[in-house]
């Protein structure tokens, strides 16, 4: 074994590894970053697939393509791997690629625990899909997997999807201690919290969050784990327990995490704004308090997923004021980056595009979010196509758009080549149009009374859908294109200077593009 | 590995020997429990794999880590980054425990008392309909649905008076672990003292208080089991008492192996010196986290 | 293919929005939500069109020069302050109706609403009426095979009969998972949570239909749950109750009489299709690894004790709950119904199932 014991004492100063075991036992943030980014991008893929079916089967009334069963498991896996496959794996990629190179710090902090991170990654999810070939079929209630549905009623594949989420939350964990390791112990000299990219501050802020819910859903589970398999009754009320318990619990940590997935996105649309307008960022302490109390005020607003639970009456009241209240902090990052735009110096390019398309969307997004945190009209709207049609659109043209805009806008860092502008702007046009389509509607349907998962509806809600599911094609296949225009800037393309763009600010435009293997092995100088 | 001054280390295989171990473990612990009623199941084999080999990567993963350590590579930036690293990871325990805590106060001070028909929300409705028989009270002894019922109020792990106190076997637990906390503060200041004498004794001796809570907690366990009917299956009482307990033991056996381990380091090895110890530091650290938690069920789960 | 499209002449490119829905509460709920949504156009509104003049005014070409601020106190505040306002000017009403909503007294009629996997039960308290909701959409239609009716997935077996003018409070629970009683024309959604009771209350002046849903994901049928309620005048409800009286006497009654094997597997094949096929399949083969296949079962070919201790107890832990909510008959003929076929009775002991044997189930228990 003691094989195993590097020597480290040889060569210094060296690029990457030869072959596989560069990316399997690298250690370094970029290597691991990149690791992400694809992981992440698989996921998308095959959690979009997923999508695919579900919009398929709701093409038209009656059952069309699978069983009511199956459907199920396909919106289970569709929202699980879209969020912890997709969504936060995408933004830990990122913020191993730029965090380090943001605040002038030559690696993660513990870059051995990074690869830790990551690698439990793709375990996990082997597991969680390979549910699906396991007697009884992959897990079938929901990502929100409330009990008993998930505990006396599940199937026994249940089992193996709690440990995978046992392990991913420990990835999640691990992950984010490292990012706030790196961020408070790790800038160089003269970087002071107050001069952090908002890319670092967003992730710092979500880095905490992370730590404080993931252990949350970990005790959730298992106690799910204990209800199922060694007769406990935290979710029975015949044993004194009560299933409204675990929607507490969930949703502690659920409504953080949807913040975890939106906060990043955050920070990187600040970046590309200013960028774009050519324009110091409007109000950069704001935005870093607005962040703050986000994070603060989502730790008490979680029952307004559980409106309709029968909540004591001052409960609802409560939970309605505190999440109302977050409206004003987002209220102000969406002032500033308008403000930010205001008398700039605009130019278009296609991470700018996305960055405005996030803007207006996800305020759309956000605002329908206000409707459904109004107790009597959330009574109306609760687990119907309209709260589908807000949670899409704060997380498909909010979170999913920022990590394509970031990819436009830092892969020619990374790679070392520009994207092909032109296909980058159909990609944009065909994404904007696609993901309107298909969530738009969606609200019109909810409205009109369709319940969320459901694999079948009644004849009012058909044409809608049908707007729905083409547009969702629509925007599944654009996909397919980002894909090909990445490969196509990872091959080759005009070489990229190390400014990329001309309004841009931050220590990664002062490296080389590609971005050396090590940047910042020794501290640079920040006035 | 850079120039600079910050340590950053080659490539390693440990991380993804470690991630696939926590793969054949978590796989070995599903299949396993999903077999439980089947006596000719194998999974336990891959269980005790996953074990092995995780036991296996940590020894290796940190035997690198103290041998870098000892070839002097570590900055103080780097051990900064190790205390930031370790005080997170508490925090996240600290989460982990306020799950089961919230799940036992919403019980305690909401659920239960609507099953008897307290408060609001339909809840008198809830008594009458479903649940006739069923009496708020803390312990629980009879489930709503009459299901379980153990012995008896006094039986419960609750307090039992001044009178039976010295039989209560909570108390001395307390006893035992804030008395290790102590001992492992002096080991502590022994060594920052450069006595490796009492470090060593009053380190043993931790690790000695420790395995007495776990045997005490075990004693408990069987009492509980055998003469109180306390069980996994006694309803919410039952269910939030041994969650608390078990998983607060597990910490404690945790610890305990840390502590050991370091104990070994120091009498074996001759690691540590009086300035530079994090890693018998973050052990402590944790050991006295672990007790603030047991103050914390003492409180809410036996007395109150 | 093409002939199925037909229905969906029936479909509404004008179902935008919310119905108003036609009670008192349901009205003002619809009020808040058109003053929330407009609320929010105009925020949007004004948001978007600063952002649009600048993507218009502002570019590269008709602006070179960026200006240079990047704060502005006053306007910081005000922005704060502002949405602050509109918020309050929100929530009051919201709050205000929601007091309302949560009136929790007595009704003069009090239904117990029980949500199972995947049906509706309804026990009126005062009037000592029971029955259950099925989905009555036919299997072919749902699969395509005939053309889909007006009411596709939102029809019934019985419907909840109410008076017009009544409070009316709904005692809302479940049996196994979690469900969710939705009539959007009440403004009603309260979660039927197993073990718990919520309540809900409506009183409607207009006769008429109403339709709703189940709303909370119970499982592999939970889009194959609809709640339909009937409002009518006062006369015709104390008819249609005494109606049910009269059915529960002549149920009993039927009880002491002779059952041929044919009569109880004919009368069996109603009930298994309404309560078992979900699970057990039409053709009794269940779905490997969740729902055993009963064609061949050993318990159903042999096990005549067990069989019936099955379904008046249910299975501890599993989906298969207990029916003793059926009627002596009904659990009789439909034990039998299984017993009988797909080759249970040639395979097994072919014995059947009558009411007595139920009733003497039932006899020691008590
Ligand atoms: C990235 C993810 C994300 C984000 C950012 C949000 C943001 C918000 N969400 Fe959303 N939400 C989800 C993801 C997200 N949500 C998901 C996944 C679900 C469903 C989970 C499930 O059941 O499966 C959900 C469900 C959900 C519900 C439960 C609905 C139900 O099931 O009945 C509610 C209810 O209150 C809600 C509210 C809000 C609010 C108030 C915000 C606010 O943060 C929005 C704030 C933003 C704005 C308001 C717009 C910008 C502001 C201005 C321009 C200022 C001026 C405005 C005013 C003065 C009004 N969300
Ligand atoms: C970040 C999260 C995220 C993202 C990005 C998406 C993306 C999409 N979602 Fe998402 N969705 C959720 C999170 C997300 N969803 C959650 C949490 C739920 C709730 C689940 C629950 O109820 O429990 C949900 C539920 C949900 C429903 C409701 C199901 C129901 O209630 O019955 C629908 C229905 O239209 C839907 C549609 C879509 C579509 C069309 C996309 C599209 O944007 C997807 C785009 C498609 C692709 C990216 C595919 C591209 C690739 C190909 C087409 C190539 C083919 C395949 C291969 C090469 C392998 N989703
Ligand atoms: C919600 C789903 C569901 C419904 C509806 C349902 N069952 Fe079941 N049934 C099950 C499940 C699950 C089992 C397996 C229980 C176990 O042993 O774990 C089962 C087991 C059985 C068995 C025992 C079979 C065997 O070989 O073990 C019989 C008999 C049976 N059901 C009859 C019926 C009848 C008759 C009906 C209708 C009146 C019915 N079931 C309705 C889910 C259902
Ligand atoms: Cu019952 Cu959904
Ligand atoms: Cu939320």
């Amino acid at each position: 074994m003691s094989a195993v014991i590097e020597n480290h004492h040889e060569d210094h100063d060296h690029g990457p590894a030869k072959g596989i075991t560069r990316w399997l036992y690298t250690t370094n943030h970029k290597d691991i970053g990149t690791l992400y980014l694809w992981f992440s991008f698989a996921m998308f893929l095959i959690g979009g697939a997923m999508a695919m079916i579900i919009r398929a089967e709701l093409f038209q009334p009656g059952m069309q393509i699978v069983e009511p069963e199956f459907y199920n498991q396909m919106i289970t896996l569709h929202g699980l791997i879209m969020i912890f496959g997709g969504v936060m794996p995408a933004f830990v990629g990122l913020a191993n690629w730029l965090v380090p190179m943001m605040i002038g710090a030559p690696d993660m902090a513990l870059p051995r625990m990074n690869n830790l991170s990551f690698w439990i990654l793709p375990f996990a999810f082997l597991i969680l899909l390979s549910s699906l070939f396991m007697e009884g079929g992959a897990p079938n209630f929901g990502w929100t997997f409330y009990a008993p549905l998930s505990t006396t009623y599940a199937p026994p594949s249940v089992t193996f999807f709690i440990f995978s989420v046992h392990i991913m939350g420990a990835s999640s964990i691990m992950g984010a201690i490292n990012v706030v390791v790196t961020i408070m112990n790790m800038r160089a000299p003269g970087v002071g919290l107050m001069k952090m990219p908002l890319f670092v501050w967003s992730w710092l802020i979500t880095a905490y969050l992370l730590i404080a819910v993931m252990p949350v859903l970990a005790g959730a589970v298992t106690m799910m784990l204990m209800d199922i398999h060694f007769g406990t009754s935290f979710f029975n009320a015949a044993g004194g327990g009560d299933p409204v318990l675990f929607q507490h619990i969930f949703w502690f940590f659920g409504h953080p995490e949807v913040y975890i997935m939106i906060l990043p996105a955050f920070g990187i649309v600040s970046h590309i704004i200013e960028t774009f307008s050519r324009k110091q960022l409007f109000g950069y302490s704001s935005m870093v308090w607005a962040m703050l109390s986000i994070a603060i005020l989502s730790f008490v607003v979680w029952a307004h997923h559980m409106f309709t639970v029968g909540l004591p009456l001052a409960a609802e009241i409560f939970f309605m004021w505190a999440t109302m209240l977050i409206a004003v902090p987002t209220g102000v990052k969406v002032f500033n980056w308008v403000a930010t735009m205001f008398r700039g110096s605009l130019t278009f390019e296609t991470p700018m595009l996305f960055a405005i398309a996030f803007v207006v969307l996800f305020t759309i997004g956000g605002l329908s979010g206000l409707m459904l945190a109004i107790v009597p009209a959330d009574f109306q709207y609760h687990d119907t196509y309209f709260v589908v049609a807000h949670f899409h659109y704060v997380l498909v043209p909010g979170a999913i758009f920022s990590i394509m805009a970031a990819v436009y806008y830092w892969i020619p860092k990374w790679s070392g080549n520009m994207y092909d502008e032109r296909l980058g702007k159909l990609h944009f046009w065909l994404s904007f149009v696609g993901v309107n389509v298909t969530f738009f509607p969606q609200h019109f349907i909810g409205l009109a009374g369709m319940p969320r998962r459901y694999p079948d509806y009644s004849l009012q809600f058909a044409d809608w859908n049908m707007v729905s599911s083409v547009g969702a094609f629509l925007f599944g296949f654009s996909q397919l294109l980002f894909l090909f225009i990445v490969l196509k800037t990872v091959m080759g393309g005009k070489k990229a200077t190390s400014q990329v763009w001309d309004g841009a600010r931050g220590l990664e435009w002062t490296v080389a593009s590609p971005a050396p293997y090590h940047t910042f092995s020794t501290p640079p100088k920040v006035d | 590995m850079s120039g600079g001054s910050y340590y950053v280390p080659d490539q390693s295989r440990f991380p993804i020997f470690m991630a696939f171990s926590l793969f054949l473990l978590v796989m070995g612990a599903s299949s396993t429990i999903n077999n439980l009623d089947d006596p000719n199941s194998n999974s336990a084999y891959i269980l005790y794999l996953g074990f092995a080999s995780l036991f296996l990567t940590l020894f290796f993963w940190f035997r690198q880590v103290i041998k870098e350590h000892l070839a002097g590579l570590d900055s103080n930036q780097l051990k900064q980054s190790y205390v930031y690293g370790m005080a997170w990871f508490i925090f996240s325990e600290v989460m982990f425990f306020a799950a089961f805590f919230g799940a036992l106060f919403y019980v305690r001070t909401l659920a239960v008392p609507w099953l008897a028909g307290e408060g609001s929300k339909g809840a008198a409705i809830t008594a009458i309909e479903l649940w006739p028989a069923f009496e708020s009270t803390w312990p629980v002894i009879t489930t709503p649905d009459n299901g379980v019922e153990y012995e008896l109020a006094e039986k419960s792990m609750a307090w039992p008076g001044w009178d039976h106190a010295l039989k209560w076997l909570p108390m001395w637990n307390t006893i035992v672990l804030l008395s290790s906390s102590v001992t492992v503060h002096f080991a502590h200041l022994g060594l920052k003292s450069g006595n490796r004498k009492k470090f060593n004794v009053l380190l043993g001796v931790t690790v000695f208080l420790a395995l007495i809570f776990v045997g005490l907690q075990a004693a408990e366990y069987y009492e509980a089991y055998a003469h109180y009917g306390l069980t996994l299956n006694s309803g919410i009482y039952g269910s939030t008492f041994f969650m608390l307990t078990g998983f607060h033991g597990f910490h404690v056996m945790m610890g305990g192996i840390m502590l050991a381990i370091m104990l070994a380091r120091s009498v074996f090895a001759g690691h540590f010196e009086d300035h530079d110890h994090f890693g018998f530091e973050a052990a402590s650290w944790y050991w006295h986290f672990v007790d603030v938690v047991w103050v914390m069920l003492f409180l809410f789960v036996y007395i109150l | 293919m093409l002939t199925f499209v037909a229905p969906m002449a029936k479909a509404d490119w004008f179902a935008l929005n919310m119905t108003r829905g036609i009670t008192d509460i349901s009205n003002e709920v619809f009020e808040l939500h058109m003053l929330i949504f407009w609320i929010c156009v105009a925020i949007g509104v004004a948001v978007f069109s600063v952002m649009f003049y600048s993507i218009y005014a502002h570019t590269k070409k008709k602006n070179p020069v960026p200006a240079k601020f990047h704060e502005n106190h006053k306007l910081e505040i005000a922005w704060t302050i502002i949405p602050f306002l509109i918020l309050i000017a929100m929530a009051v009403p919201a709050s205000k109706t929601l007091v309302k909503i949560y009136d929790d007294t007595a009704g003069d009629i009090n239904i117990q609403v029980t949500g199972y996997q995947w049906k509706w039960q309804y026990q009126y308290l005062e009037d000592d009426i029971s029955f259950f909701a099925n989905l009555s959409t036919d299997l072919d239609e749902i699969y395509n095979l005939v053309p889909k009716g007006e009411n596709y997935l939102q029809e019934v077996d019985e419907m909840v009969v109410i008076p017009a003018g009544k409070k009316i409070r709904f005692l809302i629970t479940a049996n196994d998972v979690i469900h969710s009683w939705w009539l959007p024309a009440f403004a009603i959604k309260q979660d039927a949570i197993p073990g718990f009771v919520n309540t809900a209350w409506t009183i409607v002046e207009e006769p008429g239909i109403y339709r709703g849903r189940c709303t909370e994901l119970c499982g592999k049928n939970h889009g194959f749950m609809p709640i339909v309620v009937k409002v009518v005048e006062q006369d015709e409800y104390d008819e249609w109750v005494l109606n049910k009286r009269n059915e529960a006497i002549k149920l009993a009654e039927l009880t002491t009489k002779d059952w041929t094997a044919q009569e109880l597997v004919s009368r069996g094949q109603e009930i298994y299709d309404v309560n078992c096929v979900a699970c057990h399949q039409v053709s009794g083969q269940g779905i490997t690894g969740i729902f055993p296949a009963l064609a061949g079962s050993d318990i159903v070919m042999n096990d005549k004790e067990r069989n019936i201790e099955i379904l008046m107890e249910g299975v501890q832990g599993a989906a298969m709950n207990s029916f003793s909510y059926l009627s002596e008959v009904e659990l009789a003929s439909v034990i039998t119904y299984t017993r009988q076929s797909w080759g249970n009775a040639e395979k097994g002991d072919g014995e059947i199932v009558i009411p007595k044997d139920i009733v003497d189930y039932k006899e020691p228990k008590i």
